[in-house]
């Protein structure tokens, strides 16, 4: 795990440099720290299952055949696993994170074209900084210094789809093969979406006519270079509790549905509906997905439970996807710098590619 | 002084500012707190990522909820000695 920090692109600010003794031997104690809780969290990693087990069927008496024993035995697994797991990847992600800002992926960004740009934004997307919040600035930060509308939307579409907690949810729930293949399938999406978009004729009148006249000042901080790194692990600590403190009731709603869906429905009573046979389903489950507002962290226990029941992987994916990448409130951010006609063009290419996806997957699966 | 808070009215947004207030709060200063949400006037700060705190005209924080010890620490050194 350091070494990947330390390899982490772009590090040639940060580091530790000739510094007063003080602030080396701080350096030094949050490192002891990193990796003490590194261990910690290892322990802990490997004692899940025997203490679940132990408190079920030992502490409670529950019996490992009776329904109620395997399934309280399961909550008291997958929760606390999520939870850790989570709260790992994402503390991996925010102090790699650390070493980007919005300001410095414009700087990147600039003067590339398509193709190259698009690759390169929708790689940034993933480790930049992002809260959806902050896309209307974002937005009209990249267009006016010059990036490509395409390029931007790559950027824009693989923020929230590629993020740190649908990685940790999946590999949890999953295994890393299909996290991996999230993440490409992810990026794959964003770039040649943002690609489409791009060469649309006349795609910069779908931008509202104020964005063009607006003078932006020039930015003047850099924040995210010169840390130590006793600081990028506070900032990293700091933005780790703030997800987990707001992701975990997901996750129990998320584990608690994917427990019902577990236990009451008849096994394959969704093969007719969401299998591989019914060739509609991918599109439903787009249609269904994107007006629904949740995050990974509630929508991931559900889709395995589904997928348990008969739902074909390509159209769980899809509906995955849907749900987590095109959102309405979003969109309804994005209406302040889009007009709906561009926002229209958006939906439905992005959409068109989870559908696309979620048929590839169907197949090869 | 002066202090805004720039942000397109999310949740982050709010935190900050009564982050702010609280900064202000331990430190007995009354300073104004303008909250701006319309976009050409953030835009105009350069800011990228929101929420982001401007003492004096100098954005001094973007694209995060600062603890209150840095913004104590940021309107120090605002602060004229």
């Amino acid at each position: 795990m350091n070494k990947n920090l330390v390899a982490a692109p772009m590090n040639d600010q940060g580091g530790a440099k000739a510094q007063p003794p003080h602030a080396q031997m701080r350096e030094w104690r949050a490192w002891g720290l990193v990796v003490l809780s590194a261990l910690v969290w290892w322990v802990a990693w490997n004692s899940l299952q025997p203490l679940a087990d132990w408190i079920t069927y030992t502490l409670l008496g529950l019996s490992p055949v009776s329904a109620l024993g395997s399934s309280i035995a399961f909550f008291l697994y997958d929760v606390p696993k999520i939870l850790l797991l989570l709260t790992g990847m994402i503390f991996l992600v925010t102090t790699i994170r650390t070493f980007f800002s919005a300001e410095r992926t414009r700087q990147l960004l600039g003067g590339k074209r398509q193709g190259i740009g698009n690759v390169l934004a929708a790689s940034l997307g993933v480790v930049t900084p992002f809260c959806s919040c902050s896309a209307v600035p974002l937005f009209i930060g990249f267009v006016e210094a010059g990036i490509p509308l395409g390029v931007t939307f790559s950027f824009l579409i693989a923020a929230p789809m590629v993020n740190e907690v649908a990685l940790a949810m999946l590999f949890g729930m999953f295994g890393w093969q299909i996290a991996l293949i999230y993440l490409a399938t992810g990026l794959t999406i964003a770039i040649v979406a943002g690609m489409v978009i791009g060469r649309v004729p006349n795609i910069e009148s779908g931008v509202e006519d104020f964005v063009w006249q607006l003078s932006v000042g020039k930015t003047s901080s850099q924040p995210g270079e010169r840390m130590l790194w006793s600081e990028r692990f506070s900032v990293a600590w700091q933005s780790t509790r703030e997800i987990v403190g707001k992701v975990w009731p997901y996750v129990m709603i998320g584990i608690a549905i994917g427990a019902i869906i577990h236990g009451y429905v008849p096994a394959n009573a969704l093969a007719g509906i969401m299998g591989k046979d019914a060739w509609w389903s991918v599109p439903a489950a787009v249609a269904l997905g994107v007006p629904m507002y949740s995050n990974a962290a509630g929508i991931i226990p559900v889709v395995q439970a589904l997928m348990e029941k008969g739902a074909a992987a390509g159209t769980a994916l899809a509906f995955m996807m849907a749900v987590i990448a095109l959102s309405l409130p979003e969109m309804i951010i994005l209406r302040r710098v889009l007009k709906p006609r561009l926002i229209a063009i958006f939906v439905g290419v992005v959409a068109t590619g989870i559908i696309l996806t979620g048929y590839l997957f169907n197949f090869i699966l | 002084m002066e202090i805004k808070v720039l942000g397109t009215g999310c949740a982050n947004c709010k935190k900050t500012k009564a982050v702010v207030a609280d900064a202000l709060k331990e430190m007995n200063l009354t300073v104004p707190v303008i909250e701006v949400q319309d976009i050409p006037s953030i835009m105009a700060y350069g800011v990228m990522s929101t929420p982001a705190i401007v003492i004096d005209e100098k954005v001094v924080s973007a694209g995060k909820v600062p603890a209150k010890s840095q913004v104590i620490e940021m309107i120090r050194k605002a602060q004229p000695a």
